[in-house]
């Protein structure tokens, strides 16, 4: 793994949030760390998001990007600074929270269908079962089962929703998972590169999907993808991790030339294609935005978070 | 085969009316639907969250257990219990790796696994008269369930499907997904430390009809055969439990009017309603057609 480098002028720790936040922020990070096995994976990191905003967190492998979901959801606890997710200590509210771990898809022998996934989204954790016969119960269940149809329908994948999920392609399992993140209409949603193994056109679905999410439903949406191109036009902000610390801005502001070579200390370059997306040339660990996932991955290194 | 008895009549109502009117029959068809209910379920979770290694170590550590209790003129079922409970408890205090969860059963539970078989041999060999027994330990016994047998083994079954009830949804999440579960505030860990102690009671039950070696008819064919048929999981339940009263009925029935051990036979049937299963589920969605030759030579 590269040293750390500290960044003198690209953050600074009082730096004010670099695209607009409005009210209370639904997250909120300042001067946060984050070590994990006794290695500082980045430090100095401030960001905010407010609620309706859709930020995308970027950067190379094995930088840190899992670990500050993790360190949002209070799975991991910051080495310094100060966490604040909606209105209390990282942890105290995850039940206002979808989340999709990062992974690599359910063991295909699996028997349990699309549907029980979402469903267990929605009242998975409750403890205890229901009394069945009573008006209550079946009321409850009616709006259950109601939520988790809407929600499907919501993500497309009603056409196999009640099929075994274990014999679910990658990218069908990751829609019903993006639905069970969904279903209890969190005010924050945290998605571990819910890109990963879809197809370009379910890319570009699922990242408009999650544009009207957050600006229309006003969820606050934290998502970590290796490619920012399909999600460009719905961003609000972006966190870019490298070499231990992090640039966050608006996309314009973060994806350039000048601010990744900041960053990285050493020469990048952006170059903006003729249909308007962009590739990231020259960063010294392997393609930063276009990602050829886990190849540089040292032996020892594992994922972190399956 | 109880001696000097008829054979069957092939009439399931007089077989069964026959087979009832002696007590000892009767109490061996309590215990074993009070145990087919209770391994069935916990069965069905544990198949579920890929465990069964840990399964078998656990009705494995029933053996000496048995084996010891008898040694020491105790009753057997003080060493089913005492023994598959304590090695459900080494196997929760395993340490296991970040993420590797309970997919990966470690090797330590397979060192427990073959050290619980050694240790059975040792108490058999010691208790020098009791070799004859061996066969009921490994294969399954029916006869002489007493009264309070039967209590007992409702009792612990009772209080095992009340915490399974109490725990089984957050267990579902957490055997599903796990780390969405974590994030949600599910005790992940503790749950699968409960789940492990439910294991044992139930592998200790099911050991006192099926034997230590054939536990998995009731714990793991029932569920599996219903995990193929159905993916809903309250169905899927519930087939696991008929599956699992069904096979310890016609087993009773087979071992009263034959020469094997109950646990033969309830796995025979088992693993019979497995394999239908599979043959059902494979004409449904079209195994590839064998071709037709066509008219040629
Ligand atoms: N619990 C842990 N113990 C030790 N090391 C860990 C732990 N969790 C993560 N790491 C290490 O921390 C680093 C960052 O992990 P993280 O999963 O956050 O990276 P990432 O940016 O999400 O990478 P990727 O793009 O590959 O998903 C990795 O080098 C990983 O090996
Ligand atoms: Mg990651």
């Amino acid at each position: 793994m590269t040293p750390l480098t500290r960044l003198d002028d690209a953050v600074q720790p009082s730096a004010p949030p670099a695209w607009p936040s409005t009210g209370d922020p639904v997250v909120c990070l300042r001067g946060a760390a984050a070590r994990v096995g006794g290695r500082t994976l980045w430090r100095d990191v401030d960001l905010s998001v407010a609620a309706g905003e859709f930020v995308a967190v970027l950067g190379p492998n094995g930088v840190g990007k899992s670990t500050l979901v993790k360190t949002i959801l209070g799975l991991q606890p910051a080495a310094a600074g100060e966490v604040r997710v909606l209105g209390g200590r990282p942890g105290r509210a995850n039940h206002r929270i979808g989340y999709l771990p990062q992974r690599r898809g359910f063991d295909a022998t699996l028997r349990i269908r699309g549907v029980d996934v979402v469903r267990l989204g929605l009242d998975g954790d409750r403890w205890g079962i229901p009394l069945p016969g009573s008006a209550r119960f079946a009321r409850r269940r009616r709006a259950a089962e109601a939520r988790v149809a809407e929600v499907i329908d919501l993500v497309g994948a009603t056409g196999y929703a009640h099929r075994p999920i274990g014999q679910l392609s990658g990218g069908e399992q990751q829609r019903l998972l993006i639905a069970q993140a969904l279903v209890r209409r969190p005010a924050l949603l945290l998605l571990d590169e819910p890109l990963d193994s879809l197809d370009l056109p379910n890319q570009g679905a699922v990242a408009a999907l999650l544009g009207h999410v957050a600006h229309a439903e006003g969820v606050s949406v934290m998502i970590v993808a290796h490619d920012v191109n399909p999600l460009l036009a719905y961003l609000d902000g972006v966190v870019y991790l490298a070499h231990g610390a992090a640039v966050t801005g608006t996309p314009d502001e973060v994806i350039n030339g000048p601010a990744l070579s900041r960053l990285y200390g050493s020469p990048v370059e952006v170059l903006c294609t003729s249909d308007g997306r962009l590739v990231v040339v020259g960063a010294p660990e392997p393609p930063a935005v276009h990602a050829d996932r886990h190849a540089d991955r040292p032996s020892g290194a594992r994922d972190g978070s399956r | 085969m109880v001696p000097g008895e008829p054979g069957p009549s092939w009439n399931p109502i007089i077989d069964l009316q026959l087979l009832w009117s002696f007590p000892f029959m009767v109490n061996a068809f309590r215990a074993g639907t009070i145990v087919a209910v209770l391994a069935g379920l916990i069965g069905w979770f544990m198949v579920l969250r890929r465990q069964s290694f840990a399964g078998h170590t656990v009705a494995v550590a029933g053996f000496p257990g048995a084996a010891g209790a008898t040694l020491l003129g105790v009753a057997p079922v003080f060493g089913y219990f005492g023994f598959c409970l304590a090695a459900a408890a080494v196997i929760a205090a395993l340490p296991r790796g970040r993420d590797a969860g309970y997919r990966e059963e470690s090797a330590v539970t397979g060192t427990v696994n073959a050290f619980a078989l050694a240790c059975g041999y040792l108490f058999i060999a010691l208790y020098k008269g009791f070799l004859g027994g061996v066969n009921a330990l490994l294969f399954g016994n029916f006869l002489g369930i007493t009264d309070d047998d039967v209590l007992a083994l409702l009792a612990v079954a009772v209080v095992a499907l009340a915490v399974l009830a109490a725990v089984g949804r957050p267990l579902l999440f957490a055997s599903v997904d796990p780390d969405v579960a974590a994030a949600r505030g599910v005790p992940v860990r503790a749950l699968s430390v409960v789940f492990l102690m439910l294991l044992g009671a139930a592998v200790a039950e099911a050991s006192q009809i099926t034997g230590t070696l054939l536990v998995f008819a009731l714990l793991v064919m029932p569920a599996a055969t219903a995990q193929r048929l159905t993916a809903r999981p309250v169905a899927s339940l519930a087939l696991t439990v008929l599956i699992g009263i069904v096979a310890t009925w016609l087993g009773l029935g087979i071992a009263y009017f034959s020469p094997y051990p109950i646990g033969f036979c309830v796995t025979t049937v088992a693993f019979a309603g497995y394999l239908l299963a599979h043959a059902a589920r494979a004409g449904r969605f079209g195994l590839p057609r064998p071709r037709l030759a066509g008219g040629a030579t």
